[in-house]
């Protein structure tokens, strides 16, 4: 396990950890089992082409569960998560299997990142609010968000 | 009111309205199969030992977990959506106490809000529903809420396709 981060260790700008996601079509079905969201869009190509996207697409809640992934690892067990949120503004598209459990090489890359952009302390807690998102290969940000945690303070 | 608005009388009343609670219990086998899912090897999720000798003393769940898992509580639909496509347009979690494996949990949602924009051509009219759940504890604290923005929309005009079962909302 990582170092616990104390509110002392970050300030305004500091950088949330990143997480990597390679997104995969089999990833999207173990998702799909496991969320309930049986929305074709996430499995069926033909369904998906009729209906916009052209292909399969990455669920976002998928993305909204990578988003507090990152933040959850970064604030540590001794951290809360007090608030997160973010928006489906751009579609990202999965890497097809090359083998039953290993994707393309090519593809879709998502990066989960964030800044923190206030840092205060509210009710006896020692907080900060993030902007927090998804970026693709391009460096596009498909899913932008917003964040509160609470830290340990050293005191 | 716009008289091209699709949000009709019948629609606007559906705002506000509870629905019934759905009470479902949190389970561990599910926050586990959740986790990996996501690809989330967080200890909290998956060892009951080191839950245990954690802080929350047991295992507990992944953030985004309860929003769909949990959660069967749906407005009854007292209308009829104007389109068949639709995709989740976002979602926000706020959460006020660790939700644990063993926690039975009392859902209820309602609809907080609609409105429309015209999309571009491939989108046409959209329409946006915002969804709000609470989750309350069996000790009757609220744990969490959270809020979904469904988008359903039009579609190009000229393709012809099957209509979905139901224009899905977020959660």
């Amino acid at each position: 396990m990582a170092q616990q981060l104390y509110w002392e260790d970050v300030g305004v700008g500091s950088e949330v950890t990143p997480l990597v996601k390679i997104p995969t079509t089999r990833m999207l079905v173990q998702f799909a089992g496991a969320s309930g969201d049986f929305n074709p869009l996430h499995y069926d190509d033909v369904f998906a082409k009729n209906q916009g996207p052209g292909r399969t697409i990455v669920h976002g809640a998928l993305k909204a569960a990578w988003l507090g992934q990152m933040l959850n690892e970064w604030v540590g067990e001794e951290g809360f998560l007090k608030r997160y949120g973010c928006q489906y503004r751009s579609q990202d598209m999965p890497r097809r299997m090359r083998t039953q459990t290993e994707p393309e090489q090519e593809g879709e890359t998502c990066t989960c990142k964030g800044v923190v952009t206030k840092k205060y302390i509210e009710d006896g807690e020692h907080r900060l609010d993030c902007d927090i998102w998804v970026e693709n290969s391009s460096g596009q940000k498909t899913t932008p968000g917003t964040a509160s945690v609470v830290l340990p303070s050293r005191g | 009111m716009n008289q091209d608005s699709v949000i009709t009388n019948e629609m606007r009343a559906a705002i506000g309205v509870e629905s019934e609670p759905s009470i479902r219990e949190v389970e561990k086998g599910a926050i586990r199969r959740f986790a990996d899912a996501i690809g989330d090897p967080n200890p909290l999720y998956h060892d009951e030992e080191h839950a245990a000798k954690s802080k929350y003393g047991a295992i507990i769940c992944p953030p985004s977990f309860f929003g769909w898992v949990v959660r069967s509580a749906r407005p009854t639909r007292t209308f009829q959506s104007p389109f068949t496509r639709g995709y989740n347009g976002g979602n926000e979690y706020e959460f006020f106490k660790p939700i644990k494996a063993g926690d039975v949990l009392t859902t209820t949602s309602k609809i907080v809000d609609m409105y429309e924009r015209q999309g571009g051509p491939q989108t046409g009219r959209m329409l946006f529903t915002v969804m709000e759940t609470t989750f309350k504890n069996q000790d009757g604290e609220i744990v969490a809420k959270s809020r979904g923005t469904g988008i359903s929309y039009e579609g190009p005009r000229q393709v012809e396709t099957p209509p979905m079962e139901s224009g899905r909302l977020g959660a």
